[in-house]
């Protein structure tokens, strides 16, 4: 804190000499470059797995084809996605992960953003193995056999250890704290995407090799892998808290929507859609494997979805 | 001249290449060194290392600054009258550059780029650039194209408007120089990744943060070629000049200026070419354009969805390129060259009026599906073969090597890069490298870094290796070396991220990746150091050494080889940089290391300071890494830079000279 005020020393002096002449900048919904030309504009970021792309597909398509909104789609990672709501570069995050810490500095204290409602999935992280191993070793699912097994996991990559593999580097993740934690004989190895993890997985059922990994639900990979999850210690309120001394299983999480402050006050029927917007893990599954497995866009797929399920979203198109 | 061990294996470490009469001897003192650092390794492995915690206090503190920042966005007057007015006027010279292709529809901007390049170089440059921006439609990538012009228009005017005033001034003002030097080093040893988690304190995400990016990319070189252009000017005439009774203005205008054209031309064509390097980069930041596509495609490790992205991208770095050479060679234009180019100009404009303002759907060429199959294909039926190729590589080299750079007691590793700046250029680099060594542990990111220098030198040797024989190639025959180098410019003109896309096809993310794409990266540069430098052996001498009856393998060991040796020394030491600068990239695809703490200070704020630190951190590797291998270089030779770090070495050999 003494060089914040070391900083501010000075900026007074730059203050003096300002102050007179003009009013300053703030960062404000209003004053971005990034500022529509109209307000019928709806901009969504678009987090790295499919799932999140299925609900922002549907969105998307609807507030196009039947709001006549248009939609920029922004491609980011998770919290770099928060950083736009000051400035209006980014209106909507389609699919929130927990991130309590995002949401204590972004809604509480810098109050850019607010919650704009569950989307009716539920979801969860976990520790997951293919079903063939489970079935070779039955005792290898608590997470206490896992160094007896160990070895069988073991890669290049992951030298004397086993390797368990995580996806992208952006994502919600207490791998390393439960290993120490849980003082398991494994390495976090990245693959890098979630399209890396549903390939080894895929192969690791296909070709029976042993693999443990990173995955999360809901997600359409469940309905053509065979997964079973490793039972970490179970979740319990608070166990989570400290990141560095996390000891247990994630918890299912309530995914949420959240939306900058400016388009929940001014994004008028936009807004009233995505807060509505609430629909179950078989629906976002079934979209997402038509992106991910059936050649379909996004776009294609969404429409797919939108024609056979005019009971679900006519709900949410607002009067 | 030289001995029979100057075999092509020890031009690493380049000191032993200094082989004289008393080569056995050195031989000698070689291995007893490297017995004596085997057996205290040996001795005291494990102890004295520096195991990584992700909680180190220059982490925290880091982090507590970003906390200050986001804290006071809107109430310290640094925010208030600084940041955000360069926030709001970067972002208002986008919008309106932005406004151009809008207004002028796909036809229209393809017409102005025709005209720009008919005025640039006359009519092949103008057909190279009418080609390119109509095979941005066909891709299917227009409007993403549009937005990548746009920004890399928008981050190039500011570069050049601040930095061609600050390169004038610099070649006129050796102080200036000085100060600006190690500025310029780090803004462009840092990887472009580590800027952009403190780009997103300060401007958030947006176009506008994304120019400001690019611009701190792409200055130095316009910078840098500006002040060397200009303190080139042949001290005659500007003395002429003054003694003619001009005022220091009129001898910049009439004499520095127009005698430096050509050279600060060629700054114009680098500072675009960083600029668009720097394109896919943006687009963590919520750049538009081309770049989305290719981090879209690298998340869904989907090649056919990147590779229009990366040819377009590509595409226009050749007529960018194409325009910017032209223009520096031109004659002063002719009327009959401005009366052409409206003439297309206003053929785009007509043509917009009539096709619609969207790239026709029917036109576009589809790539996506073709491209995965192949890729799908290669996948499958190489499986095996890359697998192998990955693990043995994997288990034989890098594991060993990371382990024993890992369990190495700090000080050892500290002893040897000590006595290898030392042995190459004296106490000064040695002080320097070790100096920068030991503050990554300060840092708190020894054990990171110590990985990162594993794939570091392992990427390190191939590439010299096959750097080394395609110049000595190329050097020995003129019609391979006509081949090779269109072959070279495409290689260097490539965004590095799009090397990573068939490596990541067809081996994962792993380790091995990130050196693989690094190898590839690294090599052309290489290959045009070692041609120069071998083609620049004098003929008189060659010529001798043939009458004396050397066959031409003697020619080439005893007489080419040592006699290219400095530039050999540099190529080495720009390998080894640009192989750095790639190895941080391949964080985003397996590379552990001080790469994959970037890359994840970026994407989670929680480790927005080791992310920082870890920026740092690469920054001082290749600074070490640099004194390792250019004290043995000596001074360089000179070389126009294409890419950014020869030119680290332009700056000061040329003020040097002057002092």
């Amino acid at each position: 804190m003494r060089i914040g005020r070391r900083v501010r020393l000075l900026a007074g002096v730059l203050t003096l000499a300002l102050a007179s002449g003009c009013g300053g900048v703030r960062v404000e919904p209003g004053a971005s470059s990034a500022q529509p030309s109209s307000d019928r504009t709806v901009r969504i970021a678009v987090n790295p797995w499919v799932g999140y792309e299925a609900s922002a597909g549907v969105i998307t398509y609807l507030l196009e084809k039947k709001l006549g909104y248009t939609v920029e789609k922004k491609e980011l990672a998770e919290q770099v996605s928060w950083e736009g709501f000051e400035k209006g570069d980014v209106d909507v995050v389609v699919e929130n992960w927990g991130h309590e810490e995002l949401k204590k500095t972004f809604i509480q204290d810098r109050k850019v953003a607010v919650e704009a409602g569950s989307t009716g999935n539920k979801g969860v992280i976990g520790w997951y193995i293919p079903k063939w191993m489970a079935d070779k070793y039955p005792d290898i699912t608590d997470y206490r056999n896992l160094n007896k097994y160990a070895s069988l996991f073991r890669t290049s990559e992951s030298g004397q250890k086993g390797q368990l593999l995580f996806g992208d580097p952006s994502y919600v993740s207490n791998e390393d704290a439960l290993i120490k934690n849980l003082r398991l004989n494994l390495k976090v190895v990245v693959a890098g995407s979630e399209a890396a993890l549903i390939e080894s997985a895929t192969q690791a059922q296909r070709q029976r090799r042993p693999l443990l990994f990173y995955f999360w639900d809901p997600h359409w990979l469940f309905s053509r892998v065979d997964l079973v999850r490793i039972a970490l210690p179970p979740h319990t309120e608070g166990c989570d808290a400290d990141p560095e001394k996390v000891a247990c299983d994630y918890a299912e999480l309530d995914l949420d929507k959240i939306v900058s402050r400016r388009f929940a006050d001014g994004g008028g029927r936009a807004y009233q859609l995505v807060k509505n917007f609430s629909w179950t893990n078989e629906a976002q599954n079934a979209v997402a494997d038509d992106i991910a497995n059936n050649g379909m866009s996004v776009e294609d797929a969404s429409r797919k979805w939108v024609e056979a399920n005019e009971s679900v979203w006519s709900a949410w198109i607002p009067r | 001249m030289t001995s029979p061990s100057a075999s092509p294996a020890s031009f690493w470490p380049p000191a032993a290449l200094r082989g004289g009469t008393r080569a056995p001897l050195r031989l000698a003192r070689l291995t007893g060194a490297a017995a004596a650092v085997v057996a205290a390794y040996l001795l005291f492995r494990g102890t004295a290392t520096l195991p990584h915690d992700d909680d180190a206090a220059p982490f925290r503190f880091v982090g507590d600054a970003r906390d200050w920042v986001d804290a006071n966005r809107n109430e310290s007057p640094v925010f208030l009258f600084l940041v955000n007015y360069v926030r709001l006027l970067v972002g208002g010279l986008h919008d309106a550059l932005h406004l151009v292709p809008q207004v002028l529809g796909w036809a229209g901007t393809t017409g102005l780029a025709g005209a720009l390049g008919w005025l640039a170089g006359g009519g092949r440059v103008a057909a190279v650039a009418l080609a390119g921006f109509a095979s941005f439609g066909v891709l299917g990538v227009w409007r993403e194209s549009a937005d990548t012009l746009t920004l890399v228009l928008a981050a190039v005017l500011l570069s050049l408007l601040l930095g061609l005033p600050l390169g004038v001034w610099a070649g006129r003002s050796v102080r200036l120089r000085r100060l600006l030097t190690p500025v310029l080093d780090v803004m462009q040893i840092m990887p472009t990744f580590a800027y952009l988690a403190p780009m997103v304190v300060f401007f958030q995400i947006g176009p506008a943060s994304a120019t400001v990016a690019t611009l701190v990319y792409s200055i130095p070189p316009a910078i840098r070629i500006t002040a060397l252009a200009v303190d080139r000017v042949p001290h005659v005439a500007v003395e002429a000049s003054t003694a003619l009774g001009a005022t220091r203005w009129q001898t910049l205008r009439k004499v520095h200026l127009p005698v430096a054209r050509a050279t600060v031309a060629l700054a114009v064509n680098q500072t675009f070419m960083m600029a668009l390097s720097m394109v896919v980069i943006a687009a963590l930041i919520a750049a538009p354009g081309l770049g989305s596509g290719i981090v879209t495609g690298l998340s869904r490790a989907d090649v056919g969805l990147m590779l229009p992205a990366g040819v377009a991208i590509v595409v226009m770095a050749v007529v960018l390129d194409r325009m910017t050479t032209a223009a520096a060679t031109r004659e002063p234009s002719a009327r009959g060259r401005i009366a052409a180019a409206t003439a297309i100009l206003l053929c785009g404009v007509v043509a917009a009026r009539f096709l619609p303002a969207e790239f026709p759907e029917n036109w576009v060429l589809r790539l996506a599906g073709p491209v995965n199959e192949v890729v799908d294909w290669v996948k499958s039926s190489w499986y095996g073969v890359t697998a192998v190729a990955r693990d043995v590589t994997t288990e034989a080299l890098l594991n060993p090597l990371q382990e024993v750079l890992t369990t190495a007691p700090w000080w050892l590793v500290a002893a040897v890069v000590f006595v290898s700046a030392w042995r190459g250029g004296g106490y000064g680099p040695a002080l320097v490298a070790v100096g920068c060594l030991l503050a990554t542990a300060l840092l708190g990111l020894w054990q990171h870094t110590m990985e990162t220098l594993t794939t570091v030198l392992a990427g390190v040797a191939p590439a010299l290796a096959a750097g080394l024989v395609l110049g000595v190639a190329a050097a020995r025959s003129r019609r391979f070396a006509a081949v090779q180098r269109p072959l070279l410019d495409a290689a260097q003109t490539m965004p590095p991220f799009v090397y990573l896309l068939p490596a990541l096809a067809l081996f994962g993310a792993t380790r091995f990746t990130a050196v693989l794409a690094s190898v590839v990266y690294a090599v052309p540069p290489v290959v045009r150091l070692v041609e120069d430098g071998i083609g620049g052996v004098s003929p008189a001498v060659v010529e001798a050494a043939r009458s004396c009856g050397s066959t031409e393998r003697q020619v080439l060991w005893k007489v080419r080889l040592p006699m290219a040796r400095k530039a050999i020394l540099l190529a080495a030491n720009q390998g080894i940089v640009m192989t750095l600068a790639m190895v941080v990239v391949g964080g985003l695809v397996g590379a552990g290391g001080l790469g994959y703490d970037v890359v994840s200070g970026f994407s989670r704020r929680a480790d927005f300071g080791m992310g920082f630190a870890a920026g740092l951190a690469t920054v001082l590797v290749g600074i070490t890494l640099d004194r390792i291998t250019r004290g043995a270089a000596e001074r360089p030779a000179r070389k126009v830079p294409r890419q950014f770090p020869e030119s680290l070495t332009e700056g000061r050999g040329s003020h040097e000279d002057r002092t």
